[in-house]
This record gives C-alpha cells, structure tokens and sequence, in this order.
C-alpha cells in the first residue's frame, strides 16, 4: 500500500492519445504513434510500433523489433536494458521484470516518490519453454490487460492440448496436421513444446514463420531441425506437422499438402461452436495470455488497490475487481489487441 | 476416463467433415474402449439412447447457483449457446478428485434416480469433469448430441474395425440392443453370431450397376427383364410374429415416419419396393414424398394430403421360406401370385415392361417424360437376390437429362478436400421483369481444371460476400443438367431441379442469352395450368 503521503499514480502517469505517459520519467509505454522516447514490453506489432527515436527493451526484444521492422527502425537509438536492472531518469526509477508472453517480453516497472506503478503488457502464468515466467511485481497501480476477461476464457495444461495434437497425428499417418497460429511467439511455443512432448522430427514452417524462427534461434532458443513447407514434396508432408499463418491454413496456399487437418492454436478456440464456424477441425487452446483465473489471481497477489485495464473484455474483469474490493478502470487504449496472434480467425484468403 | 474420452471423440466427429476420417475415429472408440462402453458411446452417437433427464433450465439452475449473475450475462452474451456456456463457466469446488464417471455409471444412475435428486447428481458429475466433457454431459443428459453419425456410417465403421461384411452386421443390426454386447462379442471373434430369432431386421438391398453405351452391345433381350425406375425411395418391407418394420435403402428404421404402410402390413414376408406418394392412381412429385421423410412422428393433415404407398418390386421372404436363391423369373410369379393372394392395402406391383429389341427399349425409355420416372431397371432373368452391387445382374438406365443454361449467381467453399475451393455453385435463370432468379444449386459435374478456372474466376469476380457465400459478377453460364423439374414454394423462381449437376462451362454464351423462366416452367410436369 501506498505511504499516505506519496503522490497518486495517476498524476505522473498519463493516459495520452499516444498510449500511457511517464511525465517525470519524459517517455512513453508501449506508443501506438513514433515518439522520441519509448519503452516497449515485447514485440508484438500493437505494442511495438516503429519509427520512435529512443528505444528502451529487454535485447530479445530489441532484436525481434530490429528482425521484423529492419534496421533503423527500430528505434534511432536502441538501449537493451536486463531484467532486474534499475535506470534513473529524472527521478523516476525504472526496471523490467519477465511477463512470460513472448521471448523477451517485460512488465515494465517504475516508482515516483515512492508511488509505483507496473505496466505489465501482454502476460501469461502458464509455463512457455521459450518465455522467462511472469514475476509478480507488488505496486500502487497495475496496469492490465482483459484479452479474455470473461469466466468462459479458462486455459487447459497446453501439454494436454499438444498430447491432442500428437493423438490425431498418430491417428491419421497418411494427413498433413496443419496448425494456424501466428508469427511471433506461438509458433515457436508450439515447436518447443512438441520438442518436450518428443517430437523429433523435422517441423515444417511457412515462409512468414521462418525469420523469426531465425531470430529465437540466435537469441539461444533451441527449436531444432525446421524445414519450409514451400518447398517439401507432397509425399514427405504425409504425417507431418506444419505451422503456418491462420489466414493460409484453410486457403489456397494449404493445397500444397496432403489432405490436411486443419488445426489452429489460440485461446479463442475455447469456445467451440465459434471454432466451428472458422472451419477448424481441431481446435487447440494454446494461449499467450493470461485466462480468467490468472487474470484475476494477478491482479489479487501484485496487491494493488487500483487496476487499470488497457485492452479487452474490461467490464467483465473490472465487475470481478470489484466485487473483490480492487478500484478497476478503463483505458480504452486504441491500437492495442490488435497484433493477429489472438485476434479471432478467421479462415478466409486475407489476400483476396 | 470413459466419459472424457467420449467427449474427446463426440468433439472430433463434431468438427471432422470428411467421411473417411469420421470412420478412422469410430473404428479407434471401437477398438480401444470395452464393453459396455463402446456401445453405449455407439448407441448415444445414432441417437438410438437418448435422454430427457434433464431439461436446459435445469442445467441453467445449477449453474445459476455457482456463478455471479453479471458474468454469467456477459459469458452467454459471448457464447451465445447455453450448454456451452455452462460447460465452460463451471468452476468444479476445491478439492473434488473423485474420478470422472464412466458412460455406463452416467447411463444407469440417469434411469434409477428420482427426478430431485438429479441436479445435485449432475453437479457432483461436472466437477469431475473438464470442459470438453462437460459440454458432452450437458448434451447427452438434454438429449441433443446432434453429432451426425448416421447408423449406416457406424456399420460400415465396425464392418471395418472387425473385417466381417457389413452386409452381415446389417442383418443383425436390428435384432440387437444397447449396449450392443452381443454384437461386439461376435465381431471380435469371441462369441457366436447373435440370432435375431424373429425380430424384423433388415436384409441387404440388391443394387444395379449404371447402364453405359459401352455395355449395351453385350446384351441379349431375351435374358433381361424391364421394370420402370420410380422416382421415390428404395425402401424394404419386413413383417411377421416378431414385428413390422419398414426400412430405407440404407438400413435406416422409417417406420414412424409411414404408419399408413405399417397398418398396411398385415401379412409375413420381406417385400422389396418403391416408397411413394400416390394420389389415386398418379405419382406424385418427389418434392411431395420429401415432406414426409425425416420425421419421427405424421400430423393427421400429412397422411391426408401426402398419403404413401409402396409399389413393389420384388419378394425375398415369403412366410419362413427365403426366396432369395431362386432366379428372378422365379420369384416375380412368387410376387405376382402373393400379392393376389394377400392383396394388401397401399401396394401394387411394378409392372414389368414389355420389350422385343434393345433398340425398342431405348425409344420406350426416351419417350417416358412423366417426372414420377427416372428410366428403366433392367434385370436378368436368372439372376438370384443377391446383396450389394454386383455387376451384370442387375443395370439401372436412366434417360437422358434435361438442360437449361443458367447463370453463376453465388458461390461457396466445398468441405473437407474442396475446403479452399469454391465449389458449390448456387445459379439461376432470368424472368420476364428481366431479374436473374436463382433455380438450383449443384456441386459437381465440373472437371478438375474446370473448378481451378472457377475458383479463381469467383475470387476475382466477387461483387458481395455474405458470411461464407460469395455474390459473383454475371458473367459464367452453366448448362446445367438435371432428371426432373417441380414445382415449389420454396424457391423464390417457384421451381426445383430433381440432381442438377454442371454439364458444361458455356464460356462461348453471355449471359443475356441464358434461358428464361418461361422455358424451365415448361419442363416441369404435371403443371396445373
């Protein structure tokens, strides 16, 4: 709890057109237009935007942002800063601690006068092999996101999800198991994870999955042996698993492989009826953000009188806040929750 | 982990489109759970064990009682189906690890409970239970699986897990009971095949292979036999001490559906025969007969105005002696004098075309417009009943299609390998205000080149996207071939085509130069004028 006399969060950070404002600290978190200082949590396009002057990250996530928007912009001035670093600037102590959503991803933690507030970002409490674990932070504010903020949104053991997965490869020998997820963290989740469950063959990738790949790779995450499904014969994707953008899972491009089964790995395949209608066949709930009861237990153990909510199904999470004595609020943020990875999918040819 | 594992399964065949992958998971279930498991997950998925235990709002009152009333309104606003949005909001109580119940514990404890005591039973179940499971649960207690395994896909699934011929399950299939025991036991080899003693079960149909040019030369007139092909369903008909059952072409019990036959079935016998709706002495169109499939149970209007009846085409039991082995000859006087002798109400026996030469059956064919017919049977005179498809015994010969030029207005994707495909066309013909109205829709005909041209002719035509269906520019012409025209207040041109299927691409055609309503209209048959 906040010493009485120490100043209220909200008037030293600032919900701006450009995203939340550090006004002592003269920067920015996560801003959806370029600004000249900028720090960002992780690498998902909605959170890093290029064309800022100053950009301050974990190094994962500085390389990701250099790997995706090519050098220079991201970010004129770049400066990697370690989990569990401090910095100082203009008063305003400043350090990063791991959210587990994707390589590299950080909450970002800064304190004012004793005043402290933490901007988690996007964030998860299930395990990932590619992903440091969420640390709770305690504070005076929390800022959350509400991707799915709704008591029907509870996550499954992904391992459950991937000994499914591995179930129907065993089961159809002679299909491509095709899996839509996106880009950036899920696709290299999955292939970690299909390593631990013992999956030792060759995972092929579609051409917008393999940079990344790279980049995971070069910062240390091992994914073992990837082929691009490009240009695999037909005969040699019979019984294997493919990983692919979820636009190209059910289109034109999927023609390639051998009588696939389309599956998709988001946590909006929970909802199975919703599913159904995309045309997946087997929905797998695999998920990079925190579900209802992670959410909510979040929110209870950082101890914050105040949550903030940036993006998502916030009436819902701030009504539960409620009722457990937490002050809730509504950003409305725009321009964030809009990275594809958990954007609801839907299997039409993007292209046309 | 009986219930989870049939949850697993119900999930699959729920998302599964194609047929082959339907049957590679059955025969999984079949061979991986034991007995009694397996057949009463088989009898749950045909919809023969269904349950009213428990109505939606009970299943709403349980849930209401575990769950803030404001998120529950916000999560069914997501959801939007209520089974689901229980299944998947239900937070099982701290510290329940009893084991998830068996299907067989669920059946059993559904039929002994008194009705209070089942929601409290209910929710001791769900907090066993994870989501996948809950929702299977939910479905089965309310009685609505849905998962569309039809009996047929489920025999044809055991006949393949257990290497007997399905022809052979069928013949017990309706002399055995949930959960199927018997059944399982001889299909592993384990005990002697059931005896259905005298339970009207069903007999595998004898079916006829399609009449090719090719084929023709080959045959001799005298050795073949010409029966008119009626255009209403296949359908056989089994009655003695034991019961009366009418069954359709595929081994599906419609009885319910046609009590007027049942009534009629005063006799002991297995008939083979047309279903069809008769007014009098005329045929009524298929549109008609449609009305009265797929119902459990007939209005009084129903039977009054679509009354059924049965034109026969053939005798294969007559009182405890099966006819089966004799010739054709053979068994049609065995028909024509049993029918005298019973005279049973509702039936009539198909009468056999006479014919000297191929060639004058060929103009009899050509000259038969009457919508109630399809084309002629032909079946040799020596030939045993024998079931399935076996070529040279029996040909059907359809006559030549009809046509109309029509033009592409929608387009969809197809299912399973069409997936990325739009392959189901939705087309139509211009009426005399000069608007194109569409008239059928068809999904095949095309060859493999055609559907790549058409798929990405829609794509780069598309003018309007409805959910899954593309509006595409008026510019492809069909010509479309189908066996019949109708009447129907269905179809906004007033008219439906009996398998329309795409002839030809007429890609030398604009399409102002489509057919007109006027010219479908006048090919249907039976017009009231």
């Amino acid at each position: 709890m906040r010493p009485v006399n120490t100043p209220h969060p909200e008037t030293w950070l600032k919900v701006t057109p450009s995203g939340l404002f550090c006004e002592p600290g003269g920067f920015f978190i996560d801003p959806t237009r370029a600004v000249d200082r900028a720090v960002i949590s992780h690498g998902h396009s909605d959170h890093a935007r290029p064309g800022h002057a100053h950009v301050l990250a974990t190094r994962e996530t500085l390389a990701i942002m250099t790997a995706r928007m090519g050098e220079g912009r991201a970010g004129t001035a770049q400066q990697a800063l370690r989990c569990g670093e401090t910095l100082e600037i203009n008063g305003v102590r400043l350090w990063l601690r791991p959210a587990g959503h994707v390589l590299g991803s950080a909450q970002v933690c800064m304190e004012w006068r004793g005043s402290r507030a933490v901007v988690s970002g996007d964030y998860k409490r299930q395990a990932d092999p590619t992903a440091a674990g969420f640390e709770v932070e305690p504070c005076d504010l929390f800022v959350t996101e509400a991707t799915f903020a709704l008591p029907v949104f509870r996550h499954p053991p992904p391992e459950t999800e991937i000994a499914r997965l591995l179930r129907s490869v065993a089961l159809f020998p002679e299909r491509t198991h095709v899996v839509g997820c996106y880009s950036l963290g899920k696709c290299q989740r999955l292939i970690a994870m299909l390593r631990q469950a013992g999956w030792d063959r060759p995972i092929h990738l579609h051409g917008a999955h393999q940079a990344l790949c790279r980049t995971y790779e070069e910062l240390g995450v091992r994914l073992g042996t990837l082929r691009a499904a490009t240009v695999a014969r037909k005969e040699d994707l019979k019984g294997a698993i493919v990983l692919a953008p979820p636009g190209a899972v059910a289109d034109r491009w999927a023609r390639r492989l051998a009588e696939p089964v389309v599956a998709v790995a988001s946590g909006w395949m929970r909802v199975r009826q919703r599913a159904k209608q995309s045309g997946v066949e087997l929905p797998l709930v695999i998920s990079d953000h925190a579900d209802w009861d992670e959410l909510l237990a979040t929110c209870t153990e950082v101890q914050a009188p105040e949550v903030w909510v940036t993006h998502g199904r916030e009436d819902a999470l701030i009504h539960a806040l409620g009722l457990r004595g937490i002050k809730g609020r509504a950003l409305h943020l725009v321009g964030l929750g809009e990275e594809e990875d958990e954007v609801e999918v839907v299997t039409e040819d993007p292209a046309a | 982990m009986s219930l989870p594992a049939f949850a697993e399964l119900l999930e699959r065949l729920v998302f599964t489109p194609g047929r082959n992958a339907k049957l590679a998971l059955l025969r999984q279930w079949f061979a991986d759970q034991p007995d009694p498991e397996r057949g009463i997950g088989l009898a749950a998925l045909t919809e023969e064990l269904t349950f009213s235990a428990a109505k939606p709002a009970m299943i709403r009152e349980i849930v209401a009682a575990r769950t803030d009333p404001e998120l529950w309104r916000m999560s069914y606003d997501y959801v939007g189906d209520l089974a689901e949005t229980v299944a998947l909001i239900w937070q099982p109580r701290a510290g329940v690890n009893a084991p998830p119940p068996l299907l067989s514990e669920v059946v059993e404890a559904l039929e002994t409970t008194p009705k209070a005591e089942i929601p409290a039973l209910l929710a001791g179940w769900l907090d066993t239970l994870d989501a996948g499971a809950r929702l299977a649960l939910i479905k089965l207690v309310t009685g609505g699986l849905r998962v569309g395994v039809s009996a047929r896909l489920a025999r044809v699934a055991l006949a393949e897990w257990s290497d007997v011929a399905v022809e052979e399950i069928e013949e017990v299939w309706h002399g055995v009971e949930p959960p199927y025991t018997t059944l399982f036991q001889w299909l592993s080899g384990q005990a002697p095949r059931p005896d259905p003693r005298e339970a009207p079960v069903f007999r595998p149909l004898m079916l006829a292979h399609p009449l090719e040019e090719a084929d023709i030369a080959a045959l001799r007139a005298e050795d073949w036999r010409a029966e008119w092909k009626w255009d209403g369903i296949r359908v056989q008909l089994t009655a003695g001490p034991g019961g009366r059952k009418l069954f359709s072409r595929g081994g599906e019990d419609i009885s319910a559906a046609f009590p007027e036959i049942l009534a009629a079935m005063e006799f002991h016998a297995v008939l083979d025969g047309e279903l069809l709706v008769m007014r009098g002495e005329e045929v009524a169109p298929f549109a008609d007969l449609q009305q009265r499939l797929n119902r459990k149970s007939v209005t009084a209007r129903m039977l009054k105005e679509h009354p059924a009846s049965v034109r026969l085409y053939d005798i294969l039991i007559d009182g405890e002696e099966d006819l089966r082995p004799l010739p054709f000859d053979a068994r049609r006087a065995r028909l024509e004098a049993w029918h005298g002798r019973v005279a049973p109400a509702r039936m009539d026996v198909s009468p056999l075309v006479a014919f000297d030469s191929l060639d004058a059956l060929a103009r009899l064919r050509d000259g038969a417009r009457a919508a109630s017919i399809e084309g002629l049977m032909l079946k040799r005179g020596d030939a045993p009943y024998v079931a399935g498809r076996v070529k040279g015994l029996w040909w059907k010969w359809k006559r030549d299609p009809l046509t109309v030029d029509a033009v592409l207005m929608y387009a969809q994707r197809g299912h399973g390998k069409r997936s990325s495909f739009y392959s189901d066309y939705t087309f139509g013909v211009w009426r005399e205000d000069g608007e194109l109205v569409p008239i059928g829709k068809a999904y095949s005909g095309y060859t493999d080149e055609e559907l790549a041209w058409l798929d990405r002719w829609v794509r780069n035509n598309t003018v309007n996207r409805f959910g899954p269906v593309r509006e595409v520019e008026r510019g492809v012409v069909f010509e479309v071939a189908f066996d019949a025209a109708q009447l129907s207040s269905r179809h906004k041109s007033g008219v439906a085509l009996r398998f329309p299927r795409i002839a030809r691409i007429r890609r030398d055609k604009p399409v102002e130069e489509a057919d007109r309503l006027e010219a479908v209209l006048a090919l249907v048959e039976n017009r009231p004028r």
